[in-house]
């Protein structure tokens, strides 16, 4: 019997469609009302600019203001090392403690920062890092240093908050895609003769690829929308003067909501060639199971 | 380069120990293995045989004891630098690399020439008759043939010894008599000593020049496929080795050369002592060995009866309400009475 005489009701069933797939409605709807809805708004928003003008004229304002355009140099500057130094960071780490016994305490000792939100992070930093924080006070009482280092309110401090708050992050990511490899993998690898840097370069990093780009482009978005630490523990007016700083600015000090959703426009459109570039780095590399054993 | 080469004269373990914390995982390991010889180890599960062949491979360090090749001390050096073959269970096949590229694995880090790599990858894949799946990855090979691709990655680096890892269990029951025939005739065709970690005897026996039975983390007899089959040195090998009736009984010595009487199903029946014994005894006898007699001196009620095609294997109480397995090629079914006969050289006495 071919699939044209079956009744409608097993054609959909075939397709995958059945009633439980109603169930999907609520997300759908909650995915319309809260993110399509918004963002096309702000879209065409950006498209009317406040003081009138063609439609693109908040988007010539911005390419044409160097204190704008500025922005997108000056937060890819901290976004890009934050994202690869938290990445490359946790690759050691993971592989690490995956083989220990103690794994809960630590992760649980790890994931403390997310848990504390960038604020109170900012603030404890703010504390510790400060001139008259223990870090510095350690530092000149024994004659490390001569005077203070200075560690806040500039790039250093915003990175270091990325950093602790961003690196729980993606060392659990990465975790998880350690510990899915299968490790008589690397047993074999070593019974061949593979040292142990070959056995990381040939067996580890090409299955762990594809969940390094996952990892990369969650860190990125992460780091990219920086605000409340480049406020914080930056310098706002200056080598910290993020995007979404100004995005901040233009809406809510000079009421410029069209130029403001023509800035979030732009971060979107940043963050969108960027992960393309990953997740199209990754179908380079191979994305089967990482295990290959029956049973 | 590894440090071994294919001319090596055997492999020793002297004493050989592995603790974990309070466990003593293996104990007391004394073997050794001749070049060309096909060693099983063969035990339960649990019993320490995998943790003995990863002490061989170098993947755990024994807490005791030493393990020679010839004259060099291996426990100092890395599993990367023994040079020895390794199969795993789940075949470990590197998920991202083609079969080729599998193969070849080990020929690349020890540095062979390009024009030499493709050349013995390509006898690897003929020897285990996998030519036309060279570029496949793994996951799309069928278990039989991952299993395949593993013992040529394992014997294309000609390694002195292969060290196999309970490599059939993962196969279907078909599919591993097969691969048991290809690894008996991959084997013969290259003469590279084996060691062969298994919990199936029938595997072991089939195999294997020589079985180490280890129970407990301990080995308790080595000797020949013949030497365990027939003459199991203790009860608990017996047991592991197909002697399906383990009966306890009273033992006494009948005057002259090794005869004993002992007690089976409320019958007097000779048996031969193994080691000394009068008194309390374990007795072993393989359902093969018990039949069904006109005259036999075991009279026993049948319970179950299984037709196994060639014969029929079955259950019988004995008088003294004791159960005894056994094998009958005529037909017998539940609540026949049988008279079971057994030759006194097939009813092994043991110390209890």
């Amino acid at each position: 019997m071919s699939v044209a005489h079956l009744s409608l009701r097993r054609r959909m069933r075939e397709r995958g469609l059945d009633a439980v797939t109603l169930l999907v409605l609520p997300g759908v709807l909650f995915v319309l009302a809260l993110f399509i809805y918004p963002f096309i708004y702000g879209l065409v928003l950006s498209f009317e600019p406040k003081d009138g003008g063609w439609w693109l004229a908040n988007y010539q304002k911005f390419f044409s203001e160097p204190f704008l355009y500025e922005t997108i140099w000056l937060t890819l500057q901290i976004a890009i090392p934050a994202t690869l130094l938290n990445t490359v960071l946790s690759v050691p780490v993971a592989l690490r403690v995956r083989l220990m016994k103690r794994q809960k305490l630590l992760t649980t000792i790890l994931v403390i920062p997310i848990t504390l939100g960038t604020v109170m992070v900012a603030d404890g930093l703010l504390t510790y890092l400060g001139p008259r924080g223990w870090l510095n006070r350690v530092l000149v009482d024994f004659g490390i240093t001569d005077s203070p280092v200075r560690l806040i309110h500039n790039y250093w401090g915003v990175m270091l908050s990325l950093v602790i708050s961003g690196f729980p992050f993606t060392f659990l990511l990465t975790l998880s895609y350690v510990t899915g490899i299968d490790p008589a993998l690397e047993q074999a690898g070593a019974m061949l003769g593979a040292k142990a840097r070959q056995r990381f370069f040939r067996i580890l990093l090409p299955l762990l690829a594809p969940g390094l780009a996952i990892t990369l482009a969650l860190a990125f978005v992460q780091a990219f929308t920086v605000f409340p630490s480049a406020i914080l523990l930056g310098a706002p007016a200056g080598p910290t003067r993020v995007i979404s700083i100004v995005a901040y600015q233009a809406a809510f000090e000079q009421f410029d909501y069209p130029l403001a959703s023509a800035i979030a426009m732009l971060m979107a459109l940043i963050q969108v060639v960027i992960i393309a570039a990953l997740l199209g780095a990754r179908t380079l590399v191979f994305r089967g199971p990482v295990s290959t054993g029956k049973g | 380069m590894p440090i071994a080469s294919r001319d090596f004269r055997e492999l020793r373990l002297e004493g050989v120990g592995r603790d974990f914390g309070q466990l003593h995982a293996l104990r007391d390991v004394n073997l050794t293995v001749k070049r060309g010889e096909f060693v099983a180890l063969l035990g339960p599960s649990g019993c320490g045989k995998s943790t003995a062949l990863n002490c061989i491979s170098g993947l755990l360090q024994p807490t005791d004891g030493a393990i020679w090749l010839d004259d060099t001390r291996l426990d100092d050096i890395g599993p990367e630098d023994r040079g020895f073959g390794m199969v795993f269970q789940n075949y470990a096949l590197f998920p991202h690399m083609t079969v080729r590229r599998n193969i070849g694995f080990g020929l690349t880090t020890h540095r062979r020439p390009r024009d030499e790599i493709e050349r013995r990858v390509y006898e690897a894949l003929a020897l285990v008759r996998l030519e036309t799946q060279a570029e496949k990855l793994p996951g799309q090979l069928s278990g039989g043939q991952q299993q395949r691709v593993a013992i040529a990655r394992a014997i294309v680096v000609e390694p002195p010894l292969v060290l196999m890892d309970e490599p059939l269990s993962n196969l279907d029951a078909k599919l591993r008599l097969e691969m048991r025939a290809e690894i008996r005739r991959i084997h013969t065709m290259l003469g590279c000593s084996t060691i062969y970690v298994t919990h199936d005897q029938e595997e072991a026996l089939s195999l294997a020049d020589r079985i180490m039975v280890m129970i407990d983390g301990q080995p308790r007899q080595i000797g020949t496929p013949e030497d365990l089959y027939v003459r199991p040195s203790s009860a608990a090998v017996a047991e592991f080795m197909g002697y399906r009736n383990l009966l306890r009984s009273p033992a006494r010595t009948v005057p002259g050369g090794s005869g004993v009487t002992v007690m089976i199903g409320g019958a007097h029946v000779l048996g031969t002592a193994m080691e000394p014994v009068d008194g309390d005894a374990t007795v072993a006898i393989r359902p093969d060995d018990l039949h069904p007699t006109v005259d036999g001196p075991i009279a026993a009620t049948v319970e179950i009866a299984e037709y196994h095609g060639r014969d029929f294997y079955a259950v019988a109480r004995g008088r003294d309400g004791e159960d005894l397995y056994f094998r009958s090629s005529q037909r017998v079914g539940p609540g026949e009475t049988v008279h079971l006969s057994v030759l006194p050289e097939r009813v092994l006495v043991f110390p209890a």
